[in-house]
C-alpha cells in the first residue's frame, strides 16, 4: 500500500509540473488560436539561460525564477511582432510551421553555442533532501516544484477570469469587432498574451534545471508529452490543462510502476480514450466559433 | 469554422511532433561503383555524429585527432613516407543507420577513401562494418560498444579499438560485485544497446556470485525517473545500475541524488563518458565507479598529448579522441611498413600486431576476432576538480587479457 502511496505522490508531483508547463501552450491557444510548436524550444531556453546565468554571471535559481520569466516575455514579444503576427489572419498551419521552423533554428543555435552534452545545474540550497512520512518519501525539490506549478496555473486561471484584464483579453478574442465596438484596441492585447505564454514555458524550463538534463533537446521529447496534455484537457482550456497534467503525471507514474515498458504509450493510449469519447477533449468547448 | 481548422492543426502538430521523435531525415543509397586505390593519395574517412549525442564525446575533434596522427606520422618519416599526400574525409550520420550505410558507401566509393575510422552508435556502426566487408576496405570502430562487431558481424576489413559493452560488464560490474556489491537492481534503457548492457551487466554479477533482483526496462528517451527510482529501490539492493547514456544518464543521476536512495544504495553506471561528467558536474557523480578505456590525465605520456590536444581545440580529449588519433596512426604505420595502401595486405599487416602507444597499453590487435585488446581502467569520479576537466581518479588498472576475455566464439571472420 506504501508503494501505491509513493507512486501516486510522484505522479502528483510530476503533474503539477506538466501543468505549469503545458499552461502557456494552453493561454496561446486559447487566446490566439496559435498552436506553438516552438513551446518545447522556448521551455529549453528557460532552462539554458538559468543554467548560463548561475554558470558565467553566478545568479542563482530564485532570481532566475523571476528574470527568466521576463527575458522570455521579451522573446515572445519580438516573436508576435515579427513573426507570429503576420501570419494570424491565415490557416493556422501556418503559424504552426513557422514555430517548427523556429524551434529548429533555436534547437540548434544552443547546440553550436553549448554542445549537447548538457549544462550543469544544482539544486537550489534548502530544498535538497528528502521529505519522509514512514515509508513514503519525496523529493523536497519535486514537492515544491509542484506546489509552486499549481500557485502559478490558479493565478493565471483567476486573471483570466477574474479580473479585468482578463475579461478583455477573453473578449477581444472570443468577439474581436464586438470589443472594438465597444472602445477597446484589441490589437494591443495580443501581443503580451503571446509574450505571457513564452514566458510561463521560459518558467517551466527554470523549474526543470535542477532536476533535468538541460540539454538543446530536452524540449523535443517532452513537446510530446505536453501536446498530449493540451489535447487531453480540452485546446485552450486552462483548467483542462491542470487536470490533464495530473492525470497525465499519474497514468505515467502507474505506468512505470506496473508496466515499465508501457510507461509513455499508456500517455496517449489515454490521449486516444480521451479524443474518441470526447473529442474537443476532458473541458474543451465543443465547436465554437 | 475557425476551431475546426484549429482541431485539425493540433492533431497534425500532435503527429508530426511524434514523427520527428520517431524518425527523421533519411538518406537513399549512393549508386555503387568500381575504386582503385593505386595513387599515392592516403584517404581517411571519419564517420560520426558531428551534430547530435555524441558529438561532444568524439564529434569534429576527432577530426583534430586524426589530423595529429598525419602530423606526426610526416614528422616522423619526413621524406621517407609513402604516404605523402594524406585527406581526411567527415560526414555526419546523424546516428541513423541508413545515413550511416550510404555515408560509408560514398565515402569507399566516390572520395575514395580507404579506411573509415569512429562511427558511434551500434547499428550504424554495425551498418558501416557491411559496407566495409562488401567493398573489401578497410573500417575501424571506435565509438560504439556492440560486441557483435567482433562477434557475429565481425569480418576481415573490420577492428574494433577502444571498448565494447563486455568490457564495461566486467569492469564495473564484476569489480563492484567483488568488492561486496552483491544485490543489484538495473534500470535500463529499452532499445538494442540498453537491451545488451542489461544483459552483459547481469551475467557478469551472477558469475561473481551477486545477484540481479529486478532489471527494469525505461522507455527511450525519457526525462521523468523518479518512480523508476523508487522501483529499483525495491527489495533494497546494495547497487543500483542505471545503464542510460547521454541526456537520459544525466536524467537519472540528477533525480537519484534528490532520491532517498542517494547515499543509501551505491549508484554503478553502465556507460559514461568524461563529458557526461563534465556536463552534469563533478559533484552530482561524486564517488560514481565506471569503466574508462583511457583517461587524459592518467600519466605524463597520457597528459602530453592532451596538452598538444587541448592547444587545438581547447577542451581536454575523450577516450574517443585518443583512439581515434591511435587507430589513424597505426594504420599509416602499417601502410608505411606494407609500402602500400592496398586493404588486405594491411590487414595482414595489423593481425597480432602488438602495440603500446598514447591510447592502447599492452595492446593487442587479436587475430581471432579483430577485437583491439588494451588495459582499461576502474575510475572513480572525484569529489571536486582540481582544474576543468580533471574529474577522475584511476582506482585500477584492468590488464587487457581479463577485461576483453577470451576471443568471441560467434565470430568465424567470413
Amino acid at each position: 500500500m506504501s508503494e501505491f502511496i509513493q507512486y501516486t505522490l510522484q505522479g502528483l508531483a510530476a503533474g503539477g509540473f506538466y501543468a505549469l508547463s503545458a499552461l502557456g501552450l494552453a493561454v496561446i491557444f486559447g487566446v490566439l488560436g496559435v498552436v506553438n510548436f516552438s513551446h518545447g524550444a522556448c521551455y529549453m531556453l528557460g532552462a539554458v539561460i538559468s543554467a548560463v546565468l548561475l554558470g558565467e554571471l553566478h545568479v542563482g535559481f530564485w532570481v532566475a525564477l523571476v528574470v527568466v520569466p521576463i527575458l522570455m516575455f521579451g522573446f515572445g514579444v519580438l516573436m508576435e511582432r515579427l513573426l507570429v503576427r503576420w501570419l494570424l489572419a491565415l490557416d493556422p498551419l501556418y503559424n504552426f510551421l513557422l514555430t517548427f521552423g523556429l524551434t529548429l533554428i533555436l534547437v540548434e543555435a544552443v547546440k553550436q553555442r553549448y554542445g549537447v552534452s548538457g549544462l550543469p545545474y544544482e539544486v537550489p540550497a534548502g530544498l535538497t533532501g528528502q521529505v519522509s512520512i514512514g515509508s513514503v518519501n519525496l523529493s523536497t525539490y519535486a514537492i515544491f516544484a509542484c506546489l509552486f506549478s499549481v500557485v502559478v496555473c490558479v493565478a493565471v486561471g483567476l486573471l483570466l477570469t477574474k479580473t479585468r484584464i482578463g475579461m478583455i483579453v477573453r473578449a477581444s478574442t472570443e468577439a474581436p469587432e464586438r470589443t472594438r465596438a465597444l472602445g477597446i484596441n484589441v490589437g494591443r492585447w495580443v501581443t503580451p498574451v503571446f509574450g505571457f505564454g513564452i514566458a510561463l514555458a521560459g518558467l517551466a524550463g527554470v523549474l526543470a534545471a535542477p532536476t533535468r538534463a538541460i540539454t538543446a533537446e530536452m524540449g523535443s521529447n517532452f513537446i510530446i508529452i505536453l501536446f498530449a496534455v493540451v489535447v487531453i484537457g480540452g485546446l485552450g482550456s486552462i483548467l483542462g490543462a491542470v487536470v490533464a497534467g495530473f492525470l497525465v503525471g499519474l497514468v505515467e507514474a502507474y505506468g512505470i510502476a506496473y508496466a515499465p515498458t508501457y510507461a509513455q504509450i499508456v500517455i496517449f493510449v489515454l490521449m486516444a480514450l480521451v479524443v474518441l469519447v470526447r473529442p474537443s477533449g476532458l473541458f474543451g468547448r465543443e465547436e465554437v466559433a | 469554422m475557425r476551431s475546426r481548422t484549429v482541431q485539425g492543426t493540433v492533431a497534425i502538430a500532435a503527429t508530426a511532433s511524434l514523427a520527428l521523435a520517431a524518425c527523421g531525415g533519411a538518406g537513399g543509397p549512393q549508386s555503387g561503383g568500381s575504386s582503385k586505390l593505386t595513387d599515392d593519395k592516403v584517404v581517411i574517412g571519419l564517420l560520426n555524429d558531428q551534430s547530435g549525442v555524441y558529438k561532444d564525446l568524439s564529434g569534429p575533434n576527432s577530426k583534430v585527432a586524426i589530423q595529429m596522427a598525419i602530423d606526426d606520422y610526416k614528422a616522423k618519416y619526413g621524406d621517407k613516407a609513402v604516404a605523402k599526400d594524406i585527406e581526411i574525409v567527415t560526414a555526419d550520420h546523424q546516428n541513423k543507420a541508413d545515413i550511416a550505410n550510404s555515408k560509408a558507401q560514398e565515402m569507399y566509393d566516390r572520395q575514395k577513401a580507404d579506411i573509415i575510422l569512429d562511427v558511434p552508435n551500434s547499428a550504424a556502426a554495425l551498418a558501416v562494418a557491411t559496407q566495409a566487408k562488401n567493398k573489401k576496405k578497410l573500417y575501424i570502430n571506435i565509438g560504439a560498444g556492440t560486441t557483435a562487431l567482433t562477434g557475429a558481424s565481425c569480418n576481415k576489413y573490420t577492428f574494433h579499438w577502444a571498448y565494447n559493452t563486455a568490457v564495461l560488464a566486467r569492469g564495473t560490474a564484476g569489480t563492484i560485485t567483488k568488492e561486496g556489491g552483491t544485490s543489484w537492481n538495473i534500470v535500463y534503457p529499452d532499445y538494442a544497446f540498453g537491451q545488451d548492457m542489461n544483459k552483459s551487466f547481469s551475467a557478469e554479477v551472477t558469475k561473481n556470485g551477486g545477484s540481479v533482483g529486478q532489471s527494469i526496462a525505461s522507455p527511450f528517451p525519457s526525462d521523468n525517473f523518479a518512480t523508476f527510482i523508487t522501483k529499483a529501490g525495491e527489495g533494497s539492493p546494495k547497487v543500483v545500475g542505471s545503464m542510460h547514456a547521454g541526456g537520459d544518464l544525466i536524467n537519472f543521476v540528477k533525480q537519484f541524488n534528490q532520491s532517498s536512495l542517494k547515499g543509501k544504495v551505491q549508484l554503478a553506471v553502465g556507460l559514461m563518458f568524461i563529458t557526461d561528467i563534465h556536463s552534469l558536474g563533478v559533484d552530482q557523480f561524486a564517488g560514481t565507479q565506471f569503466t574508462d578505456a583511457w583517461y587524459w590525465n592518467f600519466d605524463a605520456q597520457n597528459k602530453k598529448w592532451a596538452d598538444r590536444f587541448k592547444e587545438k581545440t581547447n577542451t581536454r580529449p575523450s577516450f574517443a579522441h585518443a583512439a581515434n588519433y591511435s587507430a589513424a596512426m597505426n594504420y599509416l604505420e602499417a601502410v608505411q611498413e606494407a609500402g602500400t595502401d592496398d586493404a588486405d595486405t594491411i590487414v595482414g599487416k595489423l593481425e597480432g600486431k602488438k602495440i603500446n602507444d598514447v591510447f592502447l597499453r599492452n595492446g593487442e590487435i587479436r587475430k581471432a576476432d579483430h577485437a583491439v585488446i588494451h588495459d582499461v581502467y576502474l575510475a572513480k569520479v572525484k569529489s571536486s576538480a582540481p582544474e576543468e576537466w580533471d574529474y577522475e581518479d584511476i582506482e585500477k588498472t584492468i590488464p587487457a587479457a581479463e577485461a576483453y576475455g577470451e576471443a568471441n566464439p560467434a565470430c568465424s571472420m567470413s
